[in-house]
């Protein structure tokens, strides 16, 4: 088994499904030549030619749009947005249109495309290369948001997100497309979209989060558990529609919560768990839920201090756990 | 204006077909108005005044082939495309069987996949975009079908008009845009939307051609779209047209539209009303007599009758469907 970085992962998976279906093709600025920013689409050109790896105008509407367009005749279109920051312009063909056209049909049409989008700090990425753009779309039935934790689940989740009949929006954390390596195996698998992941089993603690937050609290668990503090951590993989049946499990196992999100906190995908659990959970917790976010200023800054401080870190999750274990 | 090599390549029963079908088109909107204003159903949206250049360049596509991203004042082009009148019935009256939508959405929000009438949503342009794309799939799949996508000439001041005839331009996709200018944009004359003189003269920016045509003559109309569909099948790229005529009614059953205009400007402009030339073009050809118009008018009436009938009685769907087709489930492909 080879080993893979987060970002080969995106390549292998999109190669590969790209070779058994000839209907799958990806558009986006960059994409074709250069192989793409951070280089996810990276020789595609070279096997697939320019009618399938498509260098679009730079108009994220009309990546959105005309991906739409081809999936709504039966394509499978990947669309790539540069940067999540720069999803904005295309928010009406994705909320409006893509998310909506199924259930505006009557079931008639549907729109089975994939839009990726790179998002999250940690790279020097200022205001507009680093945000996290989820919990602004993770209201709209229709639409399925699906945001990987490391390598092996990129692959199985984007292979899904391509074969899946409705649109997904594919989140993929910057940082971690070099940060994370791991054996990813190169058969064919997929890994279901709607499943929350049990990441790390534990009893004192519940650590529920996604994306690159999940990696700083496998860390912040590894040196815990020397302590003897046990930590579970539950990885939603998908943040919209949320799993709540593993949300409800992994809260009720230990009665003490921990919620991570590197977005800002008012308002972000944690706050929709936090609801779920005290829906459903209230006689089997042991302590308040508890939140770790970002401060609720716009984004991160470029300089490296204010960036540091405004992230999620092991050693922040690792505090936040003590303090709970410790309630 | 238009190339006069492709002059109409129509017989007398064409052209016959073609004023039925405008005439059918005008007489379900005089109906809709009527159901509205009698409490029958709870809003309407018209197409009076463009229902010739619609039928006329519905004639001058394929109908087998073609797909068609209409906007919601095309109800002839959907009526050529294959929607029945009791369908649009249906959807007037929201029921189950609307093929539109099921009664989820506002009447004239049209899309009917078995005809490839392209499901379509209140925000103005977003189909722009969506023409470009099932242009580029059918020039993918080398499927020789052309996208036609219409809207008003208040949606070319969108970023999505602008975005998606850059694409098509660029990669020379099947694709004709045709703006249907009625000169409003709910209370916004022309001259208050664009600075330039033709809303056609922004295909020059996005490498295409761009043709103005009166939109109350429909032989124009047709040969324009004609002309504009071969050249998409040739491999020549996308058009532009611009068709001209105006909006006869208010922008919908909720707007009052004198405010903003004066009837002797309305009755001006309905003097001018592209159905009343084409029917006079036909009984100068002699191909329409009064008895075979009045003929049509009464199974026109009829057909309307039986469906409006039709639609009032169907049921609504079922509020236990409300969930349904959020997402697809595996059994539905």
């Amino acid at each position: 088994m080879a080993i893979l970085t987060y970002i080969q992962a995106v390549k292998q998976a999109l190669k590969e499904e790209m070779e058994q279906n000839e209907k799958v093709f990806v558009l986006g600025e960059d994409v074709g030549k250069k192989g793409g920013v951070f280089l996810a689409t990276e020789g595609l050109y070279d096997q697939f030619g320019e009618e399938r790896v498509i260098d679009t105008p730079l108009a994220e509407s009309a990546i959105a749009g005309v991906g739409i367009g081809a999936a709504m005749y039966g394509m499978r279109p990947v669309a790539e947005m540069q940067f999540a920051d720069f999803i904005m312009p295309a928010v009406n063909q994705i909320i409006s249109e893509a998310a909506r056209i199924r259930y505006r049909s009557n079931n008639d049409w549907h729109c089975p495309i994939t839009i990726r989008a790179p998002y999250g700090a940690g790279v020097h990425g200022g205001l507009y290369h680093s945000q996290s753009i989820e919990a602004i779309f993770a209201n709209q039935p229709g639409l399925k948001i699906v945001m990987p934790s490391n390598p092996y689940d990129v692959k199985g989740l984007l292979k899904a997100a391509i074969r899946d009949d409705d649109p997904v929006l594919f989140l993929e954390h910057k940082r971690a497309y070099r940060l994370l390596k791991e054996e990813v195996p190169e058969t064919d698998y997929t890994l279901p979209i709607g499943k929350a992941d049990v990441k790390r089993e534990g009893e004192d603690v519940t650590v529920i989060t996604y994306g690159l937050c999940v990696h700083f609290a496998k860390q912040a668990a590894e040196k815990l558990e020397l302590e003897g503090i046990s930590t579970e951590i539950l990885d939603l993989r998908t943040v919209y529609p949320l799993d709540q049946q593993a949300i409800i499990e992994a809260a009720s196992k230990t009665g003490k919560v921990l919620l991570v999100t590197e977005d800002n906190k008012e308002g972000s995908i944690i706050g929709e768990v936090s609801a779920i659990i005290s829906e459903n959970c209230l006689f089997d917790l042991d302590a308040p839920v508890k939140r770790l976010a970002g401060p609720d200023v716009p984004a991160t800054s470029f300089a490296a201090p204010l960036e540091k401080e405004f992230l999620v870190s092991a050693e922040k999750i690792e505090q936040a756990i003590r303090e709970l274990a410790e309630f | 204006m238009v190339n006069q090599t492709y002059a109409l390549e129509t017989d007398k029963e064409t052209l016959l077909a073609m004023y039925r079908e405008m005439l059918l088109a005008r007489r379900i909107d005089e109906r809709m108005w009527l159901l509205n204003r009698s409490g029958s159903i709870p809003f309407v949206v018209s197409c009076q005044g463009q229902e010739a250049l619609q039928i006329a360049a519905s004639f001058a596509l394929n109908k087998e082939r073609d797909y068609v991203l209409p906007y919601y004042r095309d109800l002839g082009v959907v009526i050529h495309f294959g929607m029945t009148t009791r369908e649009i019935f249906l959807q007037a009256y929201a029921k189950g069987e609307d093929p539109n939508s099921g009664g989820r959405q506002m009447p004239s929000h049209f899309g009917q996949k078995k005809n490839r009438i392209v499901t379509g949503s209140s925000p103005v342009t977003t189909q722009v975009p969506h023409a470009a794309g099932i242009a580029l799939a059918a020039k993918m799949e080398k499927n020789p079908a052309v996208s036609f996508v219409t809207m008003g000439e208040g949606s070319s001041n969108q970023g999505d008009f602008h975005e998606g005839l850059n694409f098509a331009g660029v990669h020379k996709l099947p694709v004709i845009f045709m703006v249907e200018n009625n000169k409003y944009a709910i209370s916004v004359p022309l001259n208050k939307q664009v600075a330039c003189e033709n809303i056609s003269d922004r295909a020059i920016g996005y490498g295409m051609k761009g043709i103005k045509v009166d939109g109350n003559e429909a032989i124009e109309v047709y040969e324009a779209v004609k002309e504009a569909h071969e050249r998409a099948l040739n491999g020549e790229g996308p058009t532009l047209i611009e068709t001209v005529s105006y909006r006869l009614t208010p922008h919908s059953s909720d707007d009052d539209d004198s405010t903003y205009r004066t009837k002797d400007e309305v009755a001006s402009e309905k003097s001018k009303d592209g159905i009343e030339r084409f029917k006079q073009f036909l009984i100068d050809k002699g191909y329409l007599t009064d008895s075979f118009n009045e003929e049509l008018e009464t199974t026109i009436k009829q057909e309307i009758n039986d469906a409006t009938e039709y639609a009032e009685n169907a049921p609504f769907a079922d509020v236990s469907t409300l969930s349904n087709h959020v997402y697809g489930q595996k059994e539905d492909h």
